[in-house]
C-alpha cells in the first residue's frame, strides 16, 4: 500500500524576475510504514515539495501539473477546508528550527489541547492525551510540562515536544523537516532513535527531509535525490548509497565528509551553482555542472529504471 | 509574576523620586523669588522675608528638597495660593474627570485601532488594506484639538446629537458618559491609527513567523491561529506603545478639557498658569507624572502577564 504518491509535479512561483520553475516533473512513493528520506542542496526544492504536499504554498506558488495522492485523494485537487481537515490529523509535520517552532506565548499544554480541537474529546482527556504524549517522548515530569512555555525547555526537550505534537494524532504520514539540523550530534543520534521507535509504534510512514548523508542512511528505507527542483535519483537506500548512477547523486555521495578516507585539508566540492530556475536549461538540469557530459544531455532526460523502484533521470544511466 | 510585578513596583518608585528630583530643580532654578511673585510688587521687605521663612526658602537647598521630598510622599503638595486649600485635595477633586477622559481615549483607541490593525494584516494588499492604511496616516496627522472642535461643531452644534460643554451632572454616571463621548474621541482617534498601523505592522510580521506555519501545519483553525497564535504576539508591542502614549493624551486631554470646557487636571493647570499659582502648577505636575508611572507600571504589567518570556527575564 501506498501512503503518499506524487507524480510528475510540477509548481511555479511567479516571480518579479518572471515564472520560477521550483518543482519539475517530480514522482516517488511514500509506501506504507516505510522512512523515505528526501536529500539535496540548498534550494534543491525540499521546502516547496513539503509545502506543496501541505497546501501551504505562498501565494504566489502554484501547482501547474501533476498529482499528490494521499490516501486515494489527491490533494491538489482539494479544497481548502479539507486540506485543514487532513493536516495535523492525517499529514502532520515536524520542522526544523525547535526554537521557533512552538507559540512563545501559549502553554505546552495549551497548545497541545488546541491541536486536537477536532477530536470530541473533553478537555481532561485531551490533556490527558497530551501528558501520555510528552511520557512517550520522554519529557521529564509531564504533568508538570504541560503548564510550562516553550523557553523553559532546552533545545533537544522542544524538538520532542514538537515531536509528541506531530504525532498526537497519530498521523499516517509524518513529514520531518530536517528535524535534527539544528541538534548537536549526541543529541541528533537521540532524536533519531526516537522517531524511529515513534515510526514502529504509531505505524506510520516518513517523509525525513535531510542534507545529512549519514543520517539518511542510518534511518531511511528508500532515498529520493533532489537537485534543483528535480528529482534525480531514488530508489532504496542500499541501491542509492551503493550503485548511484546518476553523476549529481554519485558526487553528492563523493562530498560526505564522513566518507574521506585518509586526512585532507581540501573536502569534495561539486564545482558551479544551481542553475537560475527561472531559465531552466532545456535539456538536464546538472549537465553544466557534470563532468561526464555528452551532446545528448542537451535533450529532456529519460527517467531511466535501473533496477526495481531505482530510477535516475539520466541518458547516461540507460547506455550502461 | 508577583516577583515580578514586586521588581516593577520598586522601579515606578525610583522613576517617580528622579522625576521630583527634576521637578524641584526646575522650580529651583527658575529666575525670581517665590515670595515675590506670591505677594505682589507693593508687598514690604518684612512681609517677603516672613514668607520666605513660611515657606522654607531660606534653609539650605538639600533641606528644601528634603522637605519638599517627604511632604509630597506623605501627599503634602503644599497649599493653593487663591484658595488656600491643600493642593492634593484641589488635584484629586479634578483627577478623576481626566482619568475618565484618558481612559475613554484608550478606548476608543483600542476597540477601534486594534480590529482595523488585525483585519488590515490579514487583508493585506487589498483595497480594505488601502484604506485603512490612508485613513490611520490621517487620523494620526490631525492634531487632538481639530479633531475637538470638529466634533464639537458636528455632532453638538450641526446635528445636537451630544452635549457640547460640561462634565454631566454629578452622580449621574449615564449622563456623564454621553458627555464623555465628543472629548474622549479628541483624546482618541490619533491612537486609533497609530495603533492600527502598530498591530497590522507587527501582525504581519508574526504571521511570517515559523510558529504560525507551525499552527497552519497542525491544521489549526485560520481564526485561532490569527487571533490566539499571532495577535496575542503582536499586540504585545502596542501595549508599550499604548504605556508612553498616555503622556501624550494628557496633553491632548488639556486641550480637550479647554474645548469642551470639562473639569480635569489640564484645565485646572491651565487656569493655575494664568494667575501665577505656583504650587497648584507643581502639585498638578507631579500628580500627572505620578499617573503617567503608574499606567506605564499597568502596561508593563499587561505585557507580563501575556507574555511569559518577560516574566522570566525581570
Amino acid at each position: 500500500m501506498t501512503v503518499l504518491a506524487i507524480k510528475d509535479l510540477n509548481v511555479t512561483f511567479s516571480t518579479e524576475g518572471g515564472q520560477l520553475h521550483a518543482l519539475k516533473n517530480v514522482s516517488f512513493e511514500v509506501p506504507e510504514r516505510r522512512i523515505v528520506g528526501v536529500v539535496g542542496e540548498s534550494g534543491c526544492g525540499k521546502s516547496t515539495l513539503i509545502n506543496a504536499i501541505l497546501g501551504l504554498l505562498a501565494d504566489n506558488g502554484s501547482v501547474d501539473a501533476g498529482s499528490i495522492t494521499f490516501e486515494g485523494e489527491d490533494l491538489t485537487r482539494l479544497g481548502p477546508a479539507r486540506m485543514q481537515e487532513l493536516r495535523g490529523q492525517r499529514i502532520s509535520t515536524v520542522f526544523q528550527d525547535p526554537m521557533g517552532a512552538l507559540n512563545p506565548v501559549l502553554s505546552v499544554g495549551r497548545q497541545m489541547r488546541n491541536i486536537q480541537y477536532r477530536s470530541g474529546r473533553s478537555r481532561s482527556e485531551k490533556d490527558a492525551r497530551s501528558e501520555a504524549m510528552l511520557r512517550q517522548v520522554r519529557i521529564p515530569d509531564a504533568q508538570a510540562a504541560l503548564t510550562r512555555y516553550p523557553h523553559e525547555f532546552s533545545g533537544g526537550m522542544r524538538q520532542r515536544v514538537a515531536i509528541a505534537m506531530a504525532l498526537m494524532m497519530k498521523p499516517a504520514l509524518l513529514i520531518a523537516d530536517e528535524p535534527t539540523t539544528a541538534l548537536d550530534a549526541t543529541l541528533e543520534v537521540a532524536t533519531i532513535e526516537l522517531l524511529r521507535e515513534l515510526q514502529q509504534d504509531i505505524a506510520c510512514s516518513v517523509l525525513f527531509i535531510s542534507h545529512h548523508l549519514g543520517v539518511i542512511a542510518e534511518l531511511c528505507d528508500d532515498v529520493v535525490v533532489m537537485y534543483a527542483g528535480e528529482v534525480v535519483e531514488r530508489g532504496s537506500t542500499r541501491q542509492v548509497f551503493h550503485s548511484p548512477r546518476h553523476p549529481y547523486a554519485r558526487r553528492l555521495l563523493e562530498c560526505d565528509p564522513a566518507r574521506q578516507s585518509g586526512r585532507t585539508r581540501h573536502l569534495p566540492t561539486i564545482p558551479g551553482e544551481i542553475p537560475d530556475l527561472r531559465q531552466r536549461p532545456p535539456g538536464c538540469v546538472f549537465a553544466t555542472r557534470c563532468d561526464q557530459r555528452v551532446d545528448a544531455c542537451d535533450k529532456v532526460p529519460p527517467d531511466v529504471a535501473v533496477e526495481t523502484g531505482h530510477v535516475a533521470r539520466c541518458i547516461l544511466a540507460e547506455a550502461r | 509574576m508577583l516577583r515580578y510585578s514586586a521588581k516593577r513596583l520598586g522601579l515606578a518608585v525610583v522613576i517617580v523620586s528622579v522625576a521630583m528630583l527634576l521637578l524641584f530643580c526646575m522650580i529651583y532654578l527658575v529666575p525670581g523669588d517665590p515670595a515675590a511673585v506670591a505677594l505682589g510688587p507693593r508687598a514690604t521687605d518684612a512681609m517677603r522675608e516672613g514668607l520666605r521663612i513660611k515657606m522654607g526658602l531660606d534653609k539650605p537647598v538639600w533641606v528644601q528638597f528634603w522637605n519638599f521630598f517627604s511632604a509630597a510622599w506623605q501627599g503634602d503638595l503644599g497649599r493653593d495660593v487663591l484658595s488656600d486649600r491643600p493642593v492634593a485635595t484641589v488635584v484629586m477633586e479634578q483627577l478623576p474627570y481626566t482619568l475618565a477622559l484618558i481612559f475613554g481615549g484608550i478606548s476608543w483607541s483600542v476597540a477601534l485601532g486594534i480590529p482595523l490593525g488585525c483585519w488590515a494584516a490579514v487583508e493585506r494588499g487589498t483595497m480594505a488594506d488601502r484604506i485603512v492604511g490612508v485613513l490611520s496616516v490621517a487620523v494620526i496627522a490631525v492634531p487632538s484639538f481639530v479633531v475637538a472642535i470638529y466634533a464639537l461643531l458636528i455632532f453638538a452644534v450641526a446635528l445636537r446629537w451630544l452635549p457640547a460643554i460640561g462634565a454631566g451632572e454629578p452622580g449621574d454616571i449615564g449622563d456623564q458618559l454621553v458627555h464623555l463621548i465628543l472629548p474622549s474621541l479628541a483624546v482618541g482617534l490619533g491612537w486609533v491609527g497609530y495603533i492600527a498601523r502598530m498591530v497590522r505592522a507587527s501582525m504581519l510580521e508574526v504571521l511570517e513567523s515559523q510558529h504560525i506555519r507551525t499552527a497552519r501545519a497542525f491544521g489549526l483553525p485560520e481564526r485561532m491561529i490569527t487571533y490566539r497564535y499571532a495577535l496575542t504576539i503582536a499586540i504585545l508591542p502596542t501595549v508599550t506603545l499604548l504605556g508612553v502614549g498616555i503622556g501624550q493624551m494628557l496633553s491632548s486631554a488639556v486641550f480637550a478639557e479647554i474645548v469642551f470646557a470639562r473639569p480635569g487636571v489640564g484645565k485646572l493647570v491651565y487656569d493655575a498658569i494664568l494667575t501665577r499659582n505656583y504650587p497648584l502648577v507643581t502639585g498638578a505636575v507631579l500628580v500627572t507624572t505620578i499617573l503617567f508611572v503608574l499606567l506605564n507600571l499597568v502596561a508593563d504589567l499587561i505585557v507580563g502577564a501575556l507574555d511569559p518570556r518577560v516574566r522570566s527575564r525581570l
